[in-house]
């Protein structure tokens, strides 16, 4: 049995201008020790799909179909309560987007690292206090560096530390949002050397989300790209790089700079992602597209297993 | 993608510097505790040429934006020359406002006053990072493209002016043209708004554009095409660029130069693909090594990144070569034995070139030591 498996979820966003369907459809599964990427553009969803996942999706938007199976556990028909103490840190964790700079300026980092000790455990202060010298020298800081404050730590030292709180309480499910999108190159190097390590360590899964190609390649198994709500391409990773299917997903690797190899003439794809209040009919990608023919305007194509492992939702691959 | 033919210099830096104090308390003050600085930029110098796009490439903090931005005189500016070459139109009002030129028939920006050089704004204009912080939500296109002819007194009627307008987003590619000027910037795509700022600095036909970070707020499959659009405007209109960047791989695309910053100083300058291929200076190979790429394989393995610690604070830079103490080959050099290993700690390594055209600031090249330097 999968880790977690999700099955037609659909998360919405209800605005004053209307429904804004952020995640619309999205499918998928997590084995125990796997990472899975997910990648997309701005606006495709896939922060949306990061919150779900852990029942935090901000007002107006709510979950409105679909399920999330973890252990056999609906997340989606629990109260916020049960999500509290059966999910969140203790089965999955989440390194949000930019949140090395959430921490209160005016209280020792090390006293708010050891929060989730507190709250989600029976441990007291110093047992958690211990808990967290332990994990901080698992991601390479000093454990002196817990009586600090956040000014006087850098970005770097900062996101070791929101990564060595997600995984205090040992959770089957670690999602990172963009977790080195803010940081130099260097320290992104670092950041994503220290992941790997872990990973191996730990055996540990992960759903790293990031608009980034070249940061999913460094450490994603399996990887999914979203766009406009939808996962339109998911299989194993070297599958996905070196033989896309999905136009948008080849051209998508063609924009990306290299700095190695020939400088080959860079690639953009025309136009712009649509409004999710009111996307196109069929195929959303479809009025960008190149190949676009007969169908693509007129019905949804399906996700279909085109290689083994290896799906796609293009009418290139799917038979109606 | 660069065209080989480059003009004349058209701007020729030298040893900027760009210092900012450090308040002091009260106290400090009637102690007498020296002043402090900020050294964001630390003796900056290279050239420009017509036609040319030069990269300032390096990491938060090394003092890059703050290069862009002194050459607009945004910032005030600590020491250094910056010896400027003006459109025809600009010098001719420069004159009549009592400039002087050099011998080269140009002007150095930083010894004007403040009313000489306003009509230079013309000739050097700026790109910003966020085209949804730097355009105003309550102007339409047409008035936010309109404002700075009217500063510059360009055209005389409304109408004049809107000639410049529409040719200037026809170059920048928003067409039809009439679909776009009564626009507000929240009706347009990210790419677009790009495109409206692009246009806004280009509409004054400078000599310059100054383009902190473009496309790094923009996603991936539309930053190829601002890019592209740069390269489209050096050849149509002879523009050249400074684009600043953390992204060497971008830089690669559009540059013919890079330059490296590190702490405020240039650290390596050369052609754009030899300063990838074969970097001169250890913090270059540094960065170069940890930009990932595209490419599964790179799961299997553990980014080697040579390079120690973190970057240290601009108001404490250490003495001799300021990357010293995160370098790792002065750690090796200094255990192999290495004489000139002990002059890193001593002075300021200088720029110099090590391959045609290729120069580096590190004593691992014989050319940086002192003449008859043998240890």
């Amino acid at each position: 049995m999968p880790l977690l498996e999700v099955r037609d979820l659909r998360t919405y966003y209800y605005t004053m201008r209307g429904v804004v369907r952020a995640v619309d459809g999205v499918s998928f599964t997590l084995e125990k020790g796997e990472t899975l990427g997910i990648a997309g553009e701005s606006g495709c969803g896939k922060s949306t799909l990061a919150w779900s996942l852990l029942k935090l999706v901000p007002p107006p938007g709510r979950i409105v179909g679909g399920s999330i199976l973890v252990d056999g556990m609906d997340v989606t028909k629990m109260s916020e309560h049960e999500v509290r103490s059966k999910i969140r840190w203790r089965k999955i964790s989440m390194i949000f987007q930019g949140a090395m700079n959430a921490f209160n300026p005016v209280i020792k980092v090390g006293d708010q690292v050891i929060e989730p000790l507190l709250l989600h455990t029976d441990m007291d202060r110093e047992e958690a206090w211990a808990r967290a010298e332990e994990m901080v020298k698992h991601v390479g800081l000093p454990p002196e560096i817990l009586e600090r404050y956040p000014h006087e730590l850098s970005g770097g030292q900062k996101q070791r530390l929101v990564i060595a709180m997600a995984l205090l309480l040992e959770p089957d499910i670690v999602i990172a949002d963009e977790p080195t999108t803010a940081l130099d190159v260097v320290i992104q190097a670092q950041i994503l050397n220290l992941m790997k390590r872990l990973y191996r360590e730990k055996g540990m899964s992960i759903i790293l989300i990031t608009h980034d190609l070249s940061v999913i390649a460094e450490l994603a198994e399996r990887v999914a790209i979203m766009y406009a709500g939808k996962i339109v391409e998911l299989g194993p990773a070297e599958a996905v790089f070196e033989n896309p299917l999905h136009p948008y997903t080849q051209a998508l690797l063609k924009a990306v700079p290299r700095l190695r190899g020939p400088k080959e003439r860079l690639y953009y794809i025309p136009g712009a992602p649509p409004d999710l209040r009111n996307p196109p009919r069929g195929c959303r990608f479809n009025p960008r597209c190149e190949r676009r023919f007969e169908p693509c305007d007129r019905e949804e194509p399906p996700l279909v297993e085109a290689e083994k492992g290896h799906y796609v939702a293009c009418w290139l691959y799917a038979r109606r | 993608m660069s065209s080989p033919e480059l003009g004349e210099v058209i701007l020729d830096l030298k040893d900027l510097r760009v210092w900012f104090p450090i308040r002091r308390g009260l106290i400090e003050t009637i102690t007498g505790r020296p002043r402090l600085y900020v050294r964001a930029v630390d003796g900056v110098s290279f050239e420009i040429r017509r036609r040319e796009t030069f990269c300032l490439v390096g990491e938060s903090g090394c003092g890059k934006t703050t290069t862009g931005k002194a050459l607009l005189r945004l910032v005030p500016i600590t020491g250094g020359s910056a010896r400027f070459r003006p459109s025809k139109e600009v010098a001719e009002e420069l004159e009549r406002r009592g400039v002087e030129f050099d011998e080269d028939g140009m002007v150095d920006i930083f010894k004007l006053t403040d009313k000489q050089f306003h009509p230079l704004r013309r000739d050097i204009q700026m790109v910003y990072q966020d085209p949804y912080g730097s355009l105003n939500p309550r102007f339409r296109v047409r008035d936010i493209l309109e404002e700075p002819l009217i500063v510059h007194k360009i055209g005389e009627t409304r109408s004049e002016r809107l000639e410049y307008i529409a040719r200037a987003l026809e170059m920048v590619k928003l067409t039809p043209v009439s679909e776009f000027v009564d626009r507000y910037p929240h009706q347009l795509s990210g790419g677009q708004r790009q495109r409206v700022a692009i246009a806004r600095a280009i509409i004054m036909n400078p000599v310059l554009v100054v383009a902190d970070e473009p496309v790094s707020m923009l996603d991936v499959s539309i930053r190829a095409e601002i890019l592209e659009l740069f390269n489209i405007l050096k050849e149509r209109i002879g523009l050249s660029f400074i684009y600043i960047t953390h992204d060497l791989s971008t830089a690669r695309y559009v540059c013919n130069r890079i330059a490296v910053m590190y702490l405020g100083r240039i650290v390596e300058l050369g052609p754009a693909d030899d300063v990838i291929q074969d970097p001169q200076h250890p913090y270059t190979e540094a960065l170069v090594a940890a930009i990932p790429e595209p490419d599964p394989r790179n799961r299997a393995r553990m980014r080697d990144i040579k390079i120690k610690g973190e970057v240290p604070s601009p108001v404490n830079i250490p003495p001799g070569c300021r990357f010293h103490p995160r370098c790792v080959l002065y750690e090796a050099a200094l255990k192999r034995g290495e004489p000139w290993a002990k002059l890193c700690t001593q002075a300021e390594p200088p720029l110099v070139e090590v391959k045609k055209g290729h120069y580096a600031a590190c004593y691992k090249h014989e050319a940086a030591r002192p003449k008859g330097f043998t240890g």
